[in-house]
């Protein structure tokens, strides 16, 4: 008999999710070659530095507007509560791999939350700092000690956004049967139950 | 100048290996006697003469100064200052604005585009503008605000210092026309002793703060300037220190390796996780029973 899958995500939400992947990926790569001249060759992908530097901005307010798409659709799972405390304490069990030894979780556990709010944290200074220095538009207006602050930050946040992303996709390879929720937007009953039972439960009531 | 050899690079921006550097040339400078200007602009004209530059016409704004401030096309300009050094003493400074030519140069340290800023051995920072990707990085990092870019071409724009002259034995322009011999070009080491000289002289003349400015927070310029007020630059909208700014210094100093081996450090303790403790998978069994 063929397990029994639950729904996870909606269309429209792995539809955003994959368009702020994509754009997370372009803006990223025409970021970094900015950021280190060993990273300046990714330049070439977007034709060059100075299409690189024109496009990069676009790609990285896409990103932002797509992402509070989703922030508005997923922030109220992700508030951090009472519970995840408890979880929290047993963080390393979980990358020890002994998950027998974890509190039960809802929707999302605490690392997931983290890792959300990052995103969204890191995101929200990105678009900030980024229009202070946007050039040709922005950036004559601006005053050169603002935007000196202003491109420290960005290059910080962009840094915790990646550091963020690398743990969140790792976290989809780590655990098993996790990548379908957003490929095809079901889960199967038996990774709910393991890795997500207060949501399982959730799901399942009244069945 | 892609197809002029230089091997007299010292430093050349978002380049992590060695310049060709095998031709090492006499640090020069440039010396600029502020005691000895008559704001005659001979210079400013020299230099839109020299590299062929013709600014937009302005509107006269009611002072001597025209341009009011640097631009894309104009890499010099003469500042006028009208100011009260003590009470009641009022005092006409004239100031030759334009590129100081760092020995540190804070536009080269936060450009990301290998080759668009280069330094000479003679100490002259040059825009490269074939390799400039209109980012705007340079006028962060220039603590005297005198990169402009260009709103036609999207390319920043300063003095050369003449490097295209200084490379064939020729002082910049500016210097060749100057009618009183305000500005002078040699060796750096020559420049600074005329420079002290010079103070020297206003010192004996009643201007116990003359002095020569050549700002150790740069690592020293190889443009300067002989002041009468050596103690107040700011009389003549000259920062008193100035240095690369602190957050230019972490944003382009210790931020890029520490990002660096934090990103790939990541990537890294992920692989090795997981092939030390495997993936969280269902156990067989669990399959079965759903």
């Amino acid at each position: 008999m063929a397990e029994r899958m639950l729904r996870r995500y909606e269309d429209r939400d792995r539809m955003n999710h994959w368009f702020i992947a994509l754009m997370f990926v372009l803006a990223g790569l025409s970021g970094l070659a900015f950021f280190h001249p060993s990273m300046y060759f990714f330049s070439n992908l977007f034709g060059g530095g100075s299409w690189a530097r024109i496009l990069h901005p676009f790609l990285g307010v896409l990103m932002a507007l797509s992402f509070l798409g989703l922030f508005l659709r997923l922030w109220k799972e992700n508030r951090i509560t009472a519970a995840d405390r408890e979880w929290k304490a047993h963080m390393g069990d979980m990358l020890r791999g002994e998950k027998a030894k974890l509190p039960p979780v809802g929707k999302y556990n605490y690392g997931q939350k983290v890792v959300f709010w990052l995103m969204a944290v890191s995101l929200l200074v990105l678009l900030a700092t980024g229009l202070l220095f946007w050039r040709p538009y922005f950036a004559p207006s601006v005053p050169i000690p603002v935007a000196r602050a202003a491109v420290l930050l960005h290059a910080i946040s962009a840094v915790v956004l990646i550091l963020a992303t690398i743990v969140h996709v790792y976290a989809a390879i780590w655990v098993k049967g996790t990548v379908r929720a957003m490929t095809r937007g079901t889960v199967s009953e038996s990774w709910a139950r393991l890795n997500h039972p207060l949501w399982h439960q959730d799901v399942t009531k009244g069945r | 100048m892609a197809s002029l050899q230089s091997q007299d690079v010292v430093a050349r921006s978002a380049t992590t290996t060695a310049t060709p550097s095998v031709r090492q040339t006499p640090e020069v400078a440039k010396l600029i006697d502020e005691s000895k200007c008559i704001g005659c602009k001979a210079c400013q004209v020299a230099c839109m003469t020299w590299n062929d530059l013709r600014d937009e016409v302005g509107t006269n704004v009611g002072v001597y100064d025209n341009p009011t401030d640097l631009t894309p096309t104009s890499w010099t300009v003469m500042k006028f200052f009208e100011v009260e050094p003590t009470q009641g003493s009022l005092e006409w400074l004239i100031r030759k604005d334009g590129c100081m030519h760092c020995e540190d140069p804070g536009c080269l340290k936060a450009c990301p585009s290998p080759g668009a800023i280069v330094k000479y051995s003679n100490g002259i920072v040059d825009f490269v503008s074939e390799n400039c990707i209109g980012c705007g990085y340079c006028v962060k990092g220039c603590p005297f605000d005198v990169p402009r870019i260009s709103q036609k071409d999207n390319k920043a724009y300063k003095c050369t210092l003449c490097s295209d002259r200084v490379a064939v034995g020729l002082e910049p322009a500016c210097v060749k026309t100057c009618p009183t011999g305000a500005i002078s070009f040699g060796t750096k080491a020559e420049m600074v002793s005329y420079g002290e000289k010079r103070a020297g002289e206003l010192r004996e003349r009643g201007f116990q703060k003359a002095g020569l400015y050549n700002p150790q927070g740069v690592g020293g310029t190889h443009v300067m300037y002989v002041m009468k007020h050596a103690d107040r630059p700011e009389l003549e909208d000259l920062p008193a220190d100035p240095r690369i700014d602190p957050m230019v210094a972490v944003w382009k100093g210790l931020a890029k390796p520490l990002a660096v081996a934090g990103m790939i450090g990541a990537v890294v303790a992920g692989f090795f996780h997981y092939m030390k403790v495997g993936p969280i998978e269902e156990k067989a069994g669990e399959k079965e029973d759903a």
